[in-house]
C-alpha cells in the first residue's frame, strides 16, 4: 500500500502530515522541536526513514536533527541523547551543529569577506542552514546550504560537516551580497543522471553549477535580467529564488527569480523568459509535475514589495508547455482576501499517479491536490508561519 | 555544587526539566561552569556560546544574585552565593524579537 509523509517545516516547530496513497484523510504529528524556527526538512530518497532537519533560532544558533524511523524519534547525529561528552581522542559530539567555513590553503582560494549592503567588504558569518539535500543515493551523505552562503557536506550522517569551499573560492565571491532575506544558499539540486554535477542558487548570487562533485564552481546566469544590475550581463547578483527540474530531463531547469520565470534546456549555460501570461512573474516557489517534464507549477505573488497574491486571490499556475502558456488553478483555493505568502522551499510533489502537489503558506495552511492541481483542499489550517514542504512518496 | 537554570528551549533540547546540578574542579567562572555544561550534555555545543569564537550568543546573558553576569570576562570568578548553591546562575535568553 502506498502512502505520503509530507514534512512541513514551520516558524514554531516541525509538523510531519501522513496519508495513504489516497491522500483523503491525514493523521498530523508535531510540534516537533516546538518554539524553533524549523527552516527545511527532508528525507533520504534512499531511504525514506532517514529524514534531516535544520532547527534553527537566532537566540540558540543552529542545530542539525535526524530521524531514523520517518519522523517518529528525533537525534542529534553523534550525539545520543543522555550520553556525556567522551573522552580525549574519541569522536567529539556536538559536532552536528558546527558549520566551519574552509580557510585552509589546500583546498582552494580561501574567502573571508563578500560585498555587503553598504558595498563594503563584509566577514563570511554562519547564521543557519537554509536547506538539506540528501543524497540520492547515500542515506549517510547529506547537503547543506547555508546562509551566509556556503555549501557544506556531511558523508557520516550528519555527525559532522565539510565546506565544498571551492564555490566561494571559484573567482565570484567578493561580488556575492545579501538579500532582503540574507545571503543565503537556498537551492541544491542534485542530477540524478549525473552524480559529479550539482546546482545550487544563493540570493543574492544566482545559479551556480560544478561538474565535478562539487570541488570546482562555475555561475550559470547568462539570460538572466534583473532590475537595477547597471550590466545587464552580469555574471552575478541575480536574486534567484528558486530553481527544479524533472529528473528524466536534468538539463532542463525551471528558476523562479526574483522577478521572471526562467528556463534553460542546456543545464544552465543560457535561460530565456518563460513568464508568458502569468498575471505577475514576481514569486518564489517551482516545482515540476513528477510524470510530465513540460509541466511546471508556479505560485505568482504580486510584488517584491508586497509579498501576498495578486487581487487577494491565492492561484497556483500550472503550465503543460514548459511555460510560457500558463493556466490557473484554483478549485478549492481562497479566491477573495487572501494574502499569504508562499516561500522558496514550500511546495513539493509527489510521485503518485496522479501526482500530489502540496504547498504551504505563510498563513499556516498546507494545501494539496490529488490531481495534479485541478482540486485544493488544506490537510492543516492553522499552523504556524510554513517555511517549507517536503512529501515522500512511501511504498 | 553549581545550581545552573537553562531556558525553555535549551531543556527541551537537553530533554531535561528543572535546574542543572554541576560539580566544578577548579575556579568556578562561568566559562567553566558552561565547559561542564557542555560536557554533561554535548548537544548544548554551539547553543550558548559560538563553536568557534567561544563567544556568547548575543541573545543570550547570563546573571546570579540580581547582577548582569555578560559582560563579565568569562574567567571571572562567580559570587560566592553561586558558588555555595545558594543562588543558581541562570542563563536567559533575551526578551527581543516580538
Amino acid at each position: 500500500m502506498s502512502g505520503v509523509r509530507v514534512l512541513v517545516g514551520t516558524h514554531k516547530g516541525a509538523f510531519v502530515l501522513t496519508s495513504d496513497g489516497k491522500r483523503a484523510k491525514w493523521d498530523v504529528s508535531g510540534p516537533h522541536f516546538a518554539g524553533w524556527e524549523l527552516y527545511h526538512l527532508k528525507g533520504s530518497p534512499a531511504d525514506p526513514n532517514r529524514i534531516y532537519a535544520s532547527q534553527t533560532s537566532g537566540w540558540f544558533g543552529q542545530i542539525i536533527q535526524r530521524s531514523d524511523d520517518g519522523g517518529k524519534t528525533w537525534h542529534q547525529p553523534g550525539t545520543p541523547p543522555g550520553e556525556p561528552a567522551p573522552g580525549p581522542g574519541a569522536m567529539p559530539k556536538g559536532d552536528s551543529n558546527k558549520f566551519v567555513y574552509d580557510t585552509s590553503e589546500k583546498t582552494g582560494k580561501p574567502l573571508t569577506t563578500h560585498q555587503f549592503y553598504d558595498g563594503n567588504q563584509h566577514p563570511w558569518e554562519f547564521k543557519r542552514v537554509w536547506h538539506l539535500e540528501p543524497s540520492l543515493t547515500d542515506p549517510d551523505t547529506v547537503y547543506a546550504g547555508v546562509e551566509d552562503a556556503a555549501l557544506f557536506r556531511s558523508t557520516d550522517g550528519g555527525k559532522s560537516w565539510q565546506e565544498l569551499a571551492g564555490l566561494r573560492g571559484h573567482g565570484t565571491g567578493p561580488q556575492w551580497q545579501p538579500g532582503a532575506g540574507g545571503m543565503c544558499l537556498h537551492t541544491i539540486v542534485l542530477d540524478p543522471g549525473n552524480p559529479k554535477r550539482i546546482f545550487v542558487a544563493i540570493s543574492a548570487a544566482g545559479a551556480f553549477r560544478s561538474d565535478d562533485a562539487g570541488k570546482t564552481w562555475r555561475p550559470i546566469n547568462r539570460g538572466l535580467k534583473s532590475q537595477y544590475i547597471p550590466n545587464p550581463e552580469a555574471e552575478v547578483g541575480h536574486c534567484v529564488h528558486r530553481i527544479a527540474l524533472h529528473p528524466s530531463r536534468p538539463n532542463v531547469l525551471f528558476m523562479q527569480k526574483h522577478w521572471d520565470v526562467m528556463r534553460t534546456d542546456n543545464a544552465g549555460d543560457s535561460w530565456t523568459e518563460v513568464s508568458g501570461n502569468l498575471p505577475t512573474d514576481f514569486g518564489f516557489v517551482i516545482d515540476v509535475h513528477a510524470h510530465e517534464p513540460e509541466t511546471v507549477y508556479v505560485v505568482p505573488i504580486k510584488s517584491d514589495g508586497e509579498h501576498f497574491p495578486p487581487e487577494g486571490k491565492l492561484r497556483v499556475y500550472r503550465s503543460r508547455t514548459g511555460g510560457n502558456e500558463w493556466e490557473a488553478l484554483t478549485k478549492g483555493l481562497p479566491q477573495s482576501d487572501c494574502y499569504v505568502n508562499v516561500l522558496r522551499d514550500a511546495m513539493a510533489i509527489d510521485s503518485l499517479d496522479k501526482c500530489g502537489v502540496y504547498f504551504g503558506t505563510t498563513g499556516g495552511q498546507v494545501y494539496a491536490s490529488t490531481d495534479a492541481g485541478d482540486n485544493w483542499a488544506p490537510i492543516v489550517r492553522d499552523l504556524p508561519a510554513v517555511l517549507s514542504v517536503e512529501v515522500q512518496t512511501l511504498q | 555544587m553549581i545550581r545552573v537554570v537553562l531556558p525553555p528551549h535549551l531543556r527541551g533540547l537537553a530533554r531535561i526539566s528543572g535546574e542543572v546540578q554541576l560539580e566544578i574542579g577548579g575556579q568556578p567562572t562561568v566559562r567553566a561552569v558552561v565547559d561542564a555544561l557542555e560536557a554533561q550534555f554535548p548537544m548544548l555545543q554551539g547553543t550558548i556560546r559560538d563553536h568557534v569564537t567561544q563567544q556568547r550568543r548575543p541573545f543570550l546573558r547570563f546573571f546570579a544574585c540580581e547582577e548582569d553576569l555578560s559582560h563579565e570576562s568569562p574567567d571571572a570568578p562567580l559570587p560566592d552565593a553561586v558558588v555555595s548553591g545558594k543562588e543558581p546562575l541562570l542563563i536567559v535568553g533575551a526578551i527581543a524579537g516580538g
